[in-house]
């Protein structure tokens, strides 16, 4: 029978798939790739525990992860755009200008 | 029985559709590898009977998100392998893989596992959109509200970053970037002449 | 009449604020003038209290607001003019009067003319407090202010650099100051362990409350009223000097001489016996007879043994230092024998002719460009007529010739240690007024007789102004006259003091045993002027033997001092400083401000401006959570 484990465990793993992406990738729309991955491994978390609780306020959760999302990627991707325009490239390695 | 196989089928699809979008050098690969891994993602939610939030998944997700991605990559060259020093491959394995292990070993224990045990059974009866509505309407009402208004700003902020200076062609901007940087080069030896 | 009590009590602090307005600006003659006009007031208060006192017989309670209200703890600021404290309250004013006066001229030249003044009258201030207080912690108040003016004043030319011990005795005026400072520290604890205990045992510190409650102690358990006693009688050691605590007042020579004058004859030394005087009840208890018998045998003991200090010492005022020492080595022996009143008496009439001897000193210094030896002047009574006859009179005083103060006031005291039948004291004291007369006279001989040594040191001396020898007048008469009021002053501090009379055996000897102290002193007199009347003539031979270089040397108690003490101490902190101190409690803080930095320094590289950087970081730090919440749950 599949438990509340089951679901849990691949959250955990979609979840560790996306920080990888995260810590690998150095173009910042694969990093935004990654972070829709570890997005939805959290929205199936919650969706599972929601089911299996019998409680709506899990999926209530998700539906605000996804809103949350959605501005996300269309604020980040204005500003990807401009970076782009500004830098003529998305790799982090290149964009190191933080350093005091 | 349907459901196990579903279930296992399902894992397996998004963890490989994800690790394709997490690895490969190709952009419009690793796009559509997260696409159907989305897709995938809703089939948990209709396993779960989240049937509403399945069709929001791929409304959202397969049909906006991914949309906004097709169409921002336009931006970027997307057909060119990307060329990235990717970080060295022991801190992805070791940071990813231990987290993947902790949490594993944390939900698959079973003596930690057993305090998470479902205790509740569904309840059958009111489809899943409807009782999502009656929630949705009334409890979580203002959050609902305050994310419509996250939204319509994210759109505004969206359309100013990327339309500002739209019918500058970027092949424009690059040659500045190169002038400018040409100048630089100039004014650098001259301080080296001085 | 309150106001009277403010006025004497809170005139020197005025003058004390007045002067201290002026100690960044060049000397100002009329911040003295004001100073001494203030001192005057003073003293015209306290006379008029005394007065009051005289004919009412009334004693005076003052209480200004409380100071410390804790619990059962009630500390007021209270004073009291009493017979005891206005007598005090009357010569301390009278004698900074004089000093006052005297320090306009005689600090004339110095440039911290105006400071001078302000310490000197702060210095008086401390003393009317201790003196005019109703309790034992407002006497601590000035006990303790009385301490810090002498170490200010003591060090009052701390520019002066340290020398040995060969050179100069007390090594630098700022060395002298912590001496002092410090040797009065240590009995000070003595006083508080006293103060504290009378506290515990009473639940109060008011005289009046005090007292009467001490013989229901008495029955409960003796040792407490003696440990007090003892306890007190420390912290009165220290202040007065007593061996073994005494070396830091010949080396309080080095202040400018009016604070000598100042300390000697008013406002510091006269303390710890005014001390034993107020605390009378205590130690006139019948449990508490051996202290007693220990402070007149102690007394006794300090007034030979200063006395023999002062048979050889060529600086003029060292030998008057330990001619103090002597004399309050008598009034000791007086309060000891339960002889309050005689004590007093004696502090009393002391202060005027010891403040006429240092004032004279001061100005023969002066005359002398700060020369001290008396080996190298001589003949001086031509240039300084006035000066050598406050000398004189005031050496006559203090040798005890009749009919000046000091016959009066000393025969009393050796009359009263053959009445307690211990003749042992008895000839102790008679040889020690032989020597008084002795070594003053030597000094008086020796600095205005004779050939005129200064001569070959091209020393031309001048008497000092007439202002301040006019100044000096009232000193010099009062110590000629003090005693004729002896019966009188009996009469009238025996109201508060218990009452001494002599036994009729006696009384039927008094005339003997004053003609036997006659003779002494006479003798003295003669011996000195048979000796040094002509002129200095040195003998190699005596300089030479043991008993003069240990006599001049303090019996090489100084030098004691710094091997056994001193310089243990010295090591013992180099020890802590170089293995404790470095070692222990900096290298600590050291080492925390190390790990801080080194950590800093570190982890600064995590701040490379890569976000990728960045990320890894994060992903380490949401690892190490898991890793944490892992643990927690498997633990609990």
């Amino acid at each position: 029978m599949i438990g509340l484990n089951h679901y849990l465990i691949v959250s955990g793993l979609l979840f560790s798939i996306g920080l990888m992406g995260v810590i690998r990738r150095k173009n910042l729309l694969m990093l935004f790739f990654s972070t829709e991955i570890m997005l939805n491994a959290a929205n199936i978390a919650f969706a599972a525990a929601s089911y299996f609780y019998n409680d709506l306020a899990g999926q209530m959760f998700a539906f605000f992860i996804v809103a949350i999302a959605a501005s996300e990627v269309a604020v980040g991707l204005g500003l990807l755009i401009l970076i782009y325009k500004k830098n003529g490239t998305l790799d982090l390695d290149d964009l190191a200008t933080m350093k005091g | 029985m349907f459901e196990q196989i579903a279930f296992y089928f399902f894992s397996a699809a998004t963890v490989v559709l994800f690790l394709i979008t997490a690895f490969s050098k190709n952009v419009l690969y690793a796009m559509s590898a997260l696409a159907a891994g989305m897709v995938m993602i809703s089939g948990f939610f209709f396993l779960l009977d989240a049937d509403f939030l399945g069709a929001v998944q791929l409304i959202v997700y397969v049909g906006a998100v991914m949309a906004l991605y097709a169409f921002g990559m336009m931006f970027f060259d997307a057909t060119k392998d990307v060329k990235e020093k990717n970080a060295p491959s022991y801190l992805v394995v070791l940071l990813g893989g231990l987290s993947a292990l902790l949490l594993v070993v944390m939900f698959a224990a079973p003596i930690l596992g057993s305090n998470i045990e479902a205790s509740y059974p569904p309840i059958e009866g009111i489809s899943n959109p409807k009782s999502v509505g009656l929630v949705l309407f009334t409890k979580y009402l203002i959050p609902f509200e305050v994310a419509a208004l996250m939204l319509l700003v994210a759109m505004i902020a969206g359309i100013i970053l990327a339309g500002k200076k739209m019918d500058i062609s970027l092949t424009d901007i690059e040659e500045d970037i190169a002038i400018s940087e040409e100048e630089e080069m100039s004014l650098d030896e001259k301080d080296g002449e001085k | 009449m309150e106001n009277l009590v403010y006025i004497a009590l809170f005139a020197p602090f005025v003058s004390s604020l007045f002067a201290l307005m002026f100690v960044m600006v060049p000397k100002q003659t009329f911040v003295g003038i004001v100073a001494s006009m203030l001192l005057f007031i003073s003293f015209l208060a306290s006379s008029i209290l005394a007065y009051h006192i005289v004919m009412t017989n009334e004693v005076i309670y003052v209480r200004m607001m409380d100071w410390i209200v804790v619990g059962n703890l009630s500390i007021p600021f209270g004073f009291v003019a009493d017979h005891v404290s206005v007598t005090m309250m009357v010569v301390v004013s009278l004698v900074s009067t004089v000093v006052h006066i005297y320090s306009i001229g005689y600090m004339d030249h110095d440039r911290s003319f105006n400071r001078f003044f302000s310490y000197l009258s702060a210095f008086v201030f401390s003393m009317m407090v201790l003196v005019m207080s109703d309790n034992f912690a407002g006497l601590f108040i000035g006990w303790e202010g009385v301490g810090v003016c002498s170490w200010l004043l003591i060090g009052f030319w701390y520019h002066k650099k340290d020398v040995t011990r060969d050179i100069n005795p007390s090594i630098s005026p700022s060395w002298a100051a912590n001496e002092a400072f410090i040797m009065n520290r240590i009995a000070d604890l003595g006083m508080l362990v006293g103060i504290f205990i009378i506290f515990w045992n009473t639940g109060s510190l008011q005289y009046d409350v005090v007292f009467p409650k001490l013989s229901e102690i008495a029955v409960i358990s003796p040792e407490i009223l003696i440990t007090a006693a003892i306890a007190l009688f420390i912290g009165a050691m220290g202040k007065s000097a007593q061996f073994p605590l005494h070396t830091w007042l010949t080396d309080a020579m080095e202040g400018p001489t009016p604070v000598s004058a100042l300390i000697h004859a008013a406002t510091m030394v006269t303390a710890g016996v005014f001390l034993v005087i107020r605390a009378n009840p205590l130690f006139g208890m019948e449990e508490v007879a051996g202290v007693s018998y220990f402070i007149a045998s102690l007394g006794t003991f300090v007034a030979f043994f200063a006395a023999s200090m002062a048979l050889v010492n060529r600086d003029l005022k060292r030998i008057i230092a330990f001619s103090t020492l002597s004399q309050l080595g008598y009034m000791f022996a007086a309060a000891g024998l339960g002889a309050y009143w005689i004590a007093l008496f004696h502090l009393a009439a002391h202060a005027f002719f010891k403040a006429l001897l240092f004032l004279g000193a001061g100005n023969v210094m002066h005359a002398m460009h700060d020369e001290l030896d008396i080996f190298k002047m001589g003949g001086l009574r031509k240039k300084m007529r006035w000066t050598w006859g406050y000398m004189g009179l005031a050496s006559l005083a203090l040798a005890g010739i009749w009919p000046l103060a000091g016959f009066y006031s000393k025969d009393a005291i050796i009359e009263s240690a053959f009445n307690e039948g211990n003749l042992i004291l008895w000839a102790m004291l008679v040889i020690t007024a032989g020597m008084t007369a002795f070594y003053s006279f030597r000094q008086v001989f020796l600095t205005f007789h004779g050939d005129e040594r200064y001569k070959e040191f091209g020393i031309h001396p001048h008497e000092m102004y007439k202002y301040v020898l006019i100044g000096m007048s009232p000193l010099a008469i009062l110590a000629v006259v003090a005693g004729w009021g002896k019966d009188w002053f009996e009469g009238f501090v025996t109201n508060l003091l218990p009452a001494y009379k002599m036994s009729e055996h006696t009384h039927h000897l008094v005339t003997t045993l004053t003609i036997i102290v006659s003779v002494f002193a006479v003798s003295g007199i003669l011996i000195a002027a048979f000796k040094y009347i002509r002129g200095l003539k040195r003998s190699e031979k005596m300089e030479n033997s043991f008993i003069y270089r240990l006599l001049a040397n303090q019996y090489y108690i100084p030098q004691l001092y710094a091997e056994m003490i001193s310089k243990p101490y010295a090591e013992l902190s180099n020890i802590f400083w170089k293995s404790i101190d470095m070692k222990i409690v900096d290298a600590t803080v050291d080492a925390i401000a190390n790990i801080v930095y080194k950590s800093g320094d570190g982890s600064r590289k995590m701040q490379s401006g890569n976000l990728s950087n960045y990320l890894a970081w994060m992903t380490f730090g949401a690892v190490a959570l898991l890793i944490a919440a892992l643990i927690s749950s498997v633990l609990g």
